[in-house]
């Protein structure tokens, strides 16, 4: 597979962080948790925050690769009656909002096969969504998913674990445009307490493969879990558990809780400072 | 991975990616171990002085009511364990052990699978951690004492329905930081490849029974094999010693719980539409949405959204036939089978009896002659308490 240089709103943003010499910090959150309006919110609490990207889940019913706090955000948003097509139509009115930061959408292979692949990666593009990692995908099941959302200009994001083989590697980098998700650890996703980092390996293998750049996910959730990322070698980071537990803490105050995911985020982002 | 992992287009092996270097190590130990003469022996031993092989196939002789018509029953009820789960935990169990694992890990419905897989982990010395939705370990509480007896631990998972899929979901998730040194032992032809493949050969050796057993008693080969279908890994063990055999139908009953027209089944492939689910494209049942259903059966070892994949391809290609059963055609079974038979049989097994009996019936009715093979996957004690519960609500306690 050959990669499209295409510029987009990723390789702007990293452009802008190169230039600034700090890394990247990628809120996620659980569209439709607890509700679409409170979403809505909540994205744009990111933006004021500082985000310089934001990752969305479409919630799905069977999230094997996420630890207990994102599914039951993702249960909150479906007992609220939140289908994918509301979550794609929330992002449509967000991006009219936020004209240039990156959205990249996190979920499974179910939904987005659904109707079938085009049609998935079509209405993303549609709604300005950057992005799109199926979290059930490997990188050898990847490829209808790799050309459907290339042949709408979506980039596909795939995962790099640290026990992925060079070949597998290789694969990836052929195969995966704007970041690279690279995991801290084995598991599911979840906030640690600390984080062990021995990726230098993994970061110099994609590098010299032509991925694109490393953004490192799983467990990050403090200051000091960022400034260790960037210093283990990753462009930036992914946070998750921490952002959703934020808004289940403040379930039925939409305010409070987009209070706490914009000061978590200004927090964060302050430590991608190089 | 070596093989496609494809069964026409179902199948494949849609894992987070830190799960595809533990499926790729037990691909290459399975195919080594398929090639290892004192692999197969010690397999073979084992179904052999261990589990009681061969189970006999025994011909009923009231139920049919009519001579012409025989209702011949694999008997994997009489197993050790008390279902066919026992051949393919046995097969598992040493090729963890070959791989050098040292722990296994399951989910259970029914909690038939649970129960194989706790007695393997105690034959092999193998500490076992059972995943079972909580409803489940309320409906199978039976089964929740022997695994426990056993020295399994089991664990009750109350997220989503709490049910099956709910406890492959955390079993997977576990799996996930856990692979290193655990086995995943995945109690049907379900979840990623390599699973659907290993499990269906290890429990090929019903089909490779019944088929030698069919040819002596009667001398050709039956007109039908009818197997009840959850996951579907007892109708892929007897099928596919038959799929060359054109002429003999094979019948896969699906649980329709509450009835096709109603949203309380299990009725994956005859209801369901292709879609992801465990690890395998198959068939799912799922809403408008692609939100995976909750599902009804009467059998927990039948309530799961998903069919292995294989089935799938059987159905598409039109090779096997899907048809589905309630659970009051099921209950009925249950009883027609133990007062005409003296034979209890598992609620899963129950469907395949309801099923077969109205095929008796129209061959009956035609005047036809007719030889039918129906596998009775597993023994009805599992199923007692819930059993009085609803034919002598009564008397139960």
């Amino acid at each position: 597979m050959s990669r499209e240089t295409v510029t987009t709103r990723y390789d702007r943003a990293f452009e802008r962080l190169r230039q600034r010499g700090e890394g990247a910090f990628i809120p996620f959150l659980m569209l439709g948790d607890p509700d679409l309006a409170t979403s809505a919110r909540l994205l744009r609490a990111a933006v004021e925050g500082g985000a310089d990207a934001i990752e969305v889940g479409i919630p799905f019913s069977d999230p094997i690769a996420d630890g207990p706090t994102v599914q039951a955000a993702a249960v909150r948003a479906l007992e609220a009656g939140v289908r994918p097509s509301d979550c794609i139509e929330l992002l449509a009115r967000f991006r009219a909002e936020a004209p240039e930061v990156p959205i990249g959408i996190l979920t499974y292979a179910n939904l987005v096969k659904h109707r079938d692949l085009a049609g998935f990666y079509a209405s993303a593009a549609a709604a300005g969504v950057d992005s799109v990692l199926v979290a059930d995908v490997p990188v050898k099941e990847s490829d209808p998913y790799v050309a459907a959302a290339r042949a709408v200009g979506v980039a596909p994001v795939l995962i790099a674990p640290l026990n992925a083989s060079e070949a597998t590697l290789q694969r990836l980098a052929e195969r995966c445009d704007a970041y690279t998700y690279c995991v801290t650890r084995k598991g599911v996703t979840g906030a640690d307490e600390q984080l062990r980092l021995g990726h230098g390996a993994l970061f110099e293998t994609l590098r010299r493969f032509g991925a694109p750049p490393a953004i490192l996910g799983f467990g990050i959730s403090k200051p000091e879990h960022v400034r260790d990322a960037l210093a283990a070698g990753a462009f930036g980071v992914v946070s998750g558990s921490a952002v959703v537990q934020r808004v289940s803490a403040n379930v039925g105050d939409p305010e409070a809780a987009a209070r706490a995911v914009a000061s978590f985020v200004r927090e964060m982002k302050a430590a991608t400072a190089r | 991975m070596q093989q496609s992992g494809r069964f026409g287009a179902f199948g494949g092996a849609y894992v987070p990616e830190i799960l595809v270097p533990a499926l790729e190590q037990l691909e290459r130990a399975y195919l080594e171990a398929r090639g290892d003469p004192s692999f197969a022996a010690e397999f073979d031993g084992l179904l052999t002085t261990y589990a009681g092989r061969p189970t006999p196939l025994t011909l009923c002789r009231n139920l049919t009511g009519d001579p012409r018509v025989k209702l011949y029953l694999k008997r994997e009820d009489l197993l050790h364990g008390g279902a066919h789960k026992t051949n393919q935990a046995l097969g598992q169990g040493l090729l963890a052990r070959r791989m050098g694992k040292r722990r296994l890990i399951a989910e259970t419905g029914a909690g038939q699978h649970g129960v194989a897989t706790a007695m393997i982990g105690a034959l092999l010395g193998m500490p076992t951690r059972i995943y079972m939705g909580a409803k489940d370990v309320e409906r199978q509480r039976l089964n929740v004492f022997r695994m426990r007896l056993m020295g399994a631990e089991v664990v009750p998972v109350t997220s989503g329905s709490q049910t099956l899929k709910d406890a492959l979901n955390e079993a997977l998730r576990y799996w996930t930081e856990s692979y290193e040194d655990t086995h995943y032992l995945i109690g049907t032809v379900a979840g990623p490849h390599p699973f659907p493949t290993i499990v269906r050969d290890f429990q090929w050796v019903i089909g490779r029974e019944a088929r030698a057993q069919i040819l002596q008693a009667e001398g050709r080969l039956p007109d039908a094999v009818v197997a009840c279908v959850g996951g579907g890994s007892n109708a892929m063990g007897i099928f596919s010693e038959f799929i060359p055999d054109k002429d003999v139908a094979l019948v896969g009953v699906e649980p329709a719980g509450h009835g096709l027209s109603t949203d309380k089944h299990g009725a994956t492939l005859l209801k369901g539409r292709p879609g992801v689910l465990h690890g395998s494209e198959t068939y799912i049942l799922q809403d408008e949405q692609g939100q995976v259903a909750e599902t009804h059966s009467v059998s927990a070892g039948l309530d799961y959204p998903g069919v292995g994949p294989e089935h799938a391809h059987l159905m598409t290609s039109g090779r096997a036939t899907y048809v589905a059963a309630t659970d009051d055609e099921a209950l009925d079974a249950f009883q027609r089978l133990s007062r005409s038979e003296g034979i209890i049989p598992a609620f899963e097994s129950a469907h395949a009896i309801a099923h077969a009996l109205k095929m008796v019936a129209e061959a009956a009715q035609a005047g036809r002659e007719a030889v039918l093979v129906v596998n009775l996957s597993g023994r009805g004690d599992k199923d007692m308490e819930q059993a009085q519960r609803l034919l002598d609500p009564g008397r139960s306690t």
